[in-house]
């Protein structure tokens, strides 16, 4: 079992945290002038995405996560599996709700994800930064409006909904940013 | 911290010319405080064939071969000038200061690096109430251009932890001080659950929360401190006995620590045994004892009274600096 010192940890490091996989996100040292030392660290749980707080004494062992991020490109939805694949092994491997979570919305057939898997099975799937996707349904744009201040809703092909500039039309593909779900250009 | 990608970039200082000219003021003000006072400025080695048996520091060892140990001899860098300046002391030198960059193995982080710039001055004839009065003007003397404090304040230890963490420190089972962490919203590793020894709590409680709080818009001075935590002070007599030790804490940062000292050769013996066997029981390795502290002590220290401040996180203060390395020309990982 690989474990990691407090002397190891650093934003990023994956841990086993409570029987979870768990994220380091910061790390402090804290001593006072005479006596006992401590690493406070900031850490997500992966599997339920909450950031707690825990203090360990300075020199303590946590047991390693297995934990890494593979590239895989998406292929399908069955309708309860999200499918991927391995562009170059062409292995295949199947994602439940969980892992997907909110990203669903995203998911858009032959862009590549980024898989983290734990003990090899998929513990959370990130879509691309920017995705292009159709709109498919939004109110014609107001003539003469030049505001350009409040914009409009757009459903996506993918079933997201964002919010547009007024001139964006249905069946045409825009630029989203799925960190922040905003519109960033027409395609 | 920012981690730098390479030397291309880290070559580079990693505290601004400004900052690094605010250092050498404040050093050249210091001089000039301790000078008019009458106290006199010395050096000693960094290098020593003795080390602290201090549990809580880890010293450096480095080797010297050459003449007059033809054999080579394991030496130590300090991590406080406290020894040798005692024997000074015991010698006659009168009240001295000094300032000198002292050596912690495995202590870096926001407000910590391995080696750091400490300031240490002994006050012969002083108990540590008085050092604590010229301790507060010499830091607001320093601090004065950088910020407005009020006057400061004095809180005993068990003050301090009755008023910010809701318990006497003095009366309280290792299960309380565990429910006491989580009502302050504490997570603790299991391993520090089941922590039995009451200064490990004190320690995180004190640096979780009692610490946070204090100095806030003046100094806070914390005296009498659990006997336990004595480290080189003496011991005052009462209920509980207490330490005559005193912390100085401004906006949460820890700057200084001062004692009466301890002047007496067998009880500072018996601490450094009690501290060896501590360090065996830790694991730790064992280092050689300062037989010439013992023996200057034996000789006779004068009634005085020392203190150590860290420097570095003085010109933190003074710069409204949040790392350690903001005040550092070269920290760690650009040494």
């Amino acid at each position: 079992m690989a474990t990691y010192s407090t002397n190891e940890f650093k934003a990023g490091l994956k841990v086993m945290l409570d029987g979870d996989p768990a994220s380091i996100v910061e790390n402090e040292f804290v001593k006072p002038g005479k006596g006992q030392a401590f690493s406070r660290v900031r850490i997500r749980n992966l599997k339920t995405g909450r950031t707690i707080e825990r203090t360990f004494k300075s020199g303590e062992t946590i047991e390693a996560a297995d934990v890494v991020d593979v590239e895989m490109q998406y292929l399908y939805n069955d309708g309860q599996f999200w499918h991927f694949m391995n562009p170059e092994s062409y292995e295949q491997m199947a994602a439940d709700k969980n892992a997907v979570g909110d990203n669903a919305k995203w998911m858009k057939e032959q862009d590549v994800c980024i898989i983290t898997l734990w003990n090899g099975l998929p513990l959370i799937v990130e879509p691309p930064n920017t995705v292009t996707l159709k709109v498919t349904e939004t109110d014609p744009g107001l003539k003469g409006d030049t505001s350009g201040g409040g914009g409009k809703p757009a459903t996506l092909e993918t079933g997201a909904v964002v919010r547009v500039p007024l001139f964006v039309k249905e069946g045409e593909t825009i630029k989203v940013n799925t960190r922040t779900g905003e519109y960033l250009s027409r395609a | 911290m920012n981690t730098s990608p390479g030397p291309e970039s880290d070559w580079r200082p990693s505290a601004t010319l400004e900052v690094l000219k605010l250092r050498a003021r404040l050093l050249q003000r210091l001089r000039v405080f301790f000078s008019a006072r009458g106290v006199l400025e010395i050096e000693t080695p960094a290098l020593s064939g003795t080390a602290t048996t201090d549990p809580a520091l880890a010293s450096f060892a480095t080797h010297y071969t050459g003449p007059r140990f033809p054999q080579g001899q394991t030496l130590y860098l300090h991590t406080s000038p406290e020894f040798p300046m005692k024997r000074l002391l015991a010698a006659g030198s009168g009240s001295i200061y000094q300032i000198c960059k002292v050596f912690r193995d495995g202590e870096a982080g926001r407000q910590h690096n391995p080696e750091f710039t400490l300031l240490e001055w002994y006050r012969v004839g002083f108990d540590h109430h008085r050092l604590m009065d010229e301790t507060g003007e010499l830091v607001m003397d320093l601090l004065a251009q950088s910020m407005s404090l009020q006057s400061p304040e004095r809180l005993t230890y068990r003050e301090s932890f009755q008023r910010h963490a809701g318990l006497d420190p003095f009366a309280t089972s290792a299960d309380e001080f565990g429910q006491a962490a989580r009502m302050h919203g504490i997570s603790v590793s299991p391993e520090l659950v089941s922590e039995k020894a009451p200064d490990a709590w004190l320690d995180l409680l004190l640096t979780h929360v009692v610490e946070p709080k204090l100095g806030q818009g003046r100094l806070t001075f914390i005296y009498d401190y659990p006997a336990s935590q004595a480290a080189l002070a003496r011991i005052q007599p009462g209920n509980p006995p207490v330490a005559a030790r005193f912390e100085l804490y401004l906006n949460g940062i820890e700057l200084a620590n001062g004692f009466h000292e301890l002047a007496d050769a067998d009880e500072q013996r018996a601490r450094f045994e009690r501290q060896l066997h501590a360090r065996e029981a830790a694991g730790l390795p064992a280092v050689p004892l300062d037989e010439r502290l013992l023996a200057a002590l034996a000789h006779g220290l004068p009634d005085c009274a020392g203190v150590a401040l860290g420097f570095d996180r003085l010109v933190m203060l003074a710069s409204g600096a949040r790392t350690i390395e903001e005040v550092l020309a070269f920290p760690l990982e650009r040494a």
